[in-house]
């Protein structure tokens, strides 16, 4: 499914953070001055390896981390001094499976509405355990339910109060692939309904499928927050290997301005390079013609552009070279 | 939004009654068990050898108050520290502390949910003490109001254990090794009076004394201590521990990270 493109109101900011800092009382800092502005209307991806600092920001957001140093803003108001306004148009999938499993899931999902100060709602709450399909396990408790059904349960107790924004906190660790692409259908159709949606995912294939940003944090900080489109088209790259049928000594002087490489026997030409909009492929095609007008035949092109996961593993590994504002 | 929201306070409340009677063999019918035991051994049985009682009432009757006390104590520290401890444990205390909820609205959900359990408790166990033992009460209004006051004090005094807990042993250990041996010896199943010096000295240094005697005249109109030193003391602690889950909750220790 093709990510829909933000509307004019995704520009305002739902949710600003400045200089954002977690150091816990053994000393180990989780986050270090983040900034970061999260767009109304879009669906967000906090990519990071273990240990980066996610679950703390969204903490941090909702509540369950008190920071050490900086601010949060949401809906244009701090969260410090409205915590209760605000944290009422906020809602919280977290990573862990942690709810009272005796309870059965509609009481569950109930009683999630009511804690955030509303009025029942019986219908609301059917038409959630039904977009979960969840309304024939109504009666049933949650301990009895799959770990892909319990996962769902606390979606639908975190978005029993309707809320504006909602963190996801690895919502597929652990789900098949079936479940997985179900409930990215899910998390579109809530964005369709004016949900903004923040999600950290060990999943490069998730935020490439549903993301309108994303952000890439690492020990604490914040290394790059762009569009996905134009993170992959500033950042991606183009790999061909064309085996040659003969071994050539050297590059073809034609070819000489591309950023290409002859292996060491003379029969494999490597190309690296494009900007992930087209422009590799280009080349590529162009080094093909190039060689058939030299008369050098090659017998098979493999050829590789880069995904999101290559980019997120070359800025977590390597650092930044070329990053934007977290904004 | 107000600083107190109502529906969410009544939503915690209902969630842990739920709970308690979830468990019902357990909650309700083990400690209505335990002390109608009590009643038939002490009260009937050794209650029946005893000539003269205490302090003017029948042994029986005497005991009564004790074992209320007992098991409100019990009952309240437990299930209020258990109420907030298992979310600790599980990690759906995630869900309260990213709703919009106060220490208010806490406090009344899980120490009221707890100091309901005792009082309904308490009613059953009264009710059974009269299969076992002739009792009256006096000041009925009173003893009502001092169950109330003890239940909710207690009740404050779990939260801050479930709080402080991080095992299921720590969580176990006032109640079984505090709380249980301080209300034999304070007085349940004797008048303090009766106690030699030094020992007596000894035992006033005990405050389930207090809680013990002050329930105790309500009932038969005479006690060992004043009821307002029993009514002071008590107010006291319901005081200290408010004070110290506000503390909790500024700060938010054990809490919040």
């Amino acid at each position: 499914m093709a990510p829909l493109g933000p509307s004019m109101s995704a520009m305002e900011p739902i949710l600003e953070i400045r200089n954002l800092t977690k150091t816990y009382k053994g000393g180990f800092t989780a986050l270090r001055n983040v900034d970061l502005d999260i767009r109304k209307g879009e669906i967000f991806a906090l990519l990071g390896p273990n240990g980066a600092g996610k679950t703390t920001l969204i903490g941090a957001v909702c509540g369950l981390v008190r920071p050490t140093g900086g601010t949060i803003r949401a809906f244009g108001e701090d969260m410090h001094a409205n915590w209760r306004t605000l944290r009422a148009r906020i809602g919280l999938v977290p990573q862990e499976l942690a709810t009272d499993m005796f309870e059965p899931v509609l009481r569950s999902v109930t009683h999630s509405r009511g804690l955030f100060g509303l009025p029942p709602d019986p219908a609301r709450i059917e038409g959630i355990l039904k977009s979960l399909s969840l309304w024939d396990k109504r009666e049933v408790q949650i301990r009895a339910l799959s770990g892909g059904m319990k996962r769902r349960v606390l979606i639908a107790k975190a978005m029993a109060h309707e809320p504006e924004l909602l963190f996801l906190d690895e919502p597929t660790a652990g789900v098949d692939v079936e479940l997985r692409r179900d409930m990215w259908k899910q998390i579109a159709e809530m964005r369709e309904r004016g949900t903004t949606v923040i999600l950290t995912t060990h999943y490069i294939e998730e935020a490439e499928e549903m993301a309108d940003r994303v952000g890439i944090i690492r020990a604490g900080e914040i290394l790059m927050v762009d569009d996905k489109d134009a993170m992959m088209k500033r950042m991606g790259r183009t790999e061909a290997h064309i085996t040659l049928a003969q071994p050539i000594g050297t590059i073809p002087e034609a070819l000489s301005t591309l950023p290409l490489t002859l292996s060491d026997d003379g029969t494999t030409l490597t190309y690296r390079g494009g900007d992930g909009a087209g422009q590799g492929k280009a080349d590529v095609a162009q080094i093909t013609k190039l060689l058939t007008r030299d008369g050098i035949d090659y017998v098979a092109i493999d050829q590789h552009e880069s995904s999101l996961e290559d980019i997120f593993v070359t800025l977590v590994e390597g650092g930044l070279e070329s990053g934007s504002p977290a904004a | 939004m107000s600083l107190f929201n109502a529906r969410s306070a009544w939503t915690i409340y209902k969630q842990e009654l739920l709970r308690a009677f979830r468990t019902a063999m357990q909650s309700i019918l083990a400690p209505v068990l335990t002390t109608s035991l009590y009643f038939v051994v002490f009260g009937a049985a050794i209650g029946g050898q005893m000539q003269g009682g205490m302090n003017g009432v029948n042994y029986g009757a005497f005991i009564v108050p004790g074992l209320l006390l007992l098991t409100i104590l019990g009952e309240s520290t437990s299930n209020a520290s258990f109420g907030i401890y298992m979310p600790r444990f599980t990690g759906a205390i995630y869900e309260l502390l990213s709703a919009p909820v106060g220490v208010g609205e806490t406090l009344v959900g899980f120490v009221g949910a707890a100091a309901t359990k005792s009082l309904i408790l308490a009613a059953i166990i009264l009710l059974t003490a009269t299969l076992f033992v002739d009792y009256t009460i006096v000041h009925p209004v009173y003893a009502l109001g001092f169950i109330l006051l003890v239940s909710a004090s207690f009740s404050l005094f779990g939260f801050i254990l479930g709080i402080w807990a991080d095992s299921f042993e720590k969580l176990s250990v006032v109640p079984m090794l505090i709380l249980t041996p301080l209300t034999f010896l304070g007085g349940t199943f004797y008048s303090v009076n009766m106690l030699p010096e030094p020992w007596r000295t000894v035992a006033m240094a005990n405050p389930v004394v207090y809680l013990v005697n002050g329930l105790r005249w309500t009932f038969y109109g005479t006690s060992d201590v004043s009821i307002w030193v029993s009514l002071g003391l008590t107010l006291a602690f319901l005081a200290a521990c408010v004070a110290l889950i506000a503390f909790i909750f500024r700060t938010g220790w054990r809490l919040r990270n």
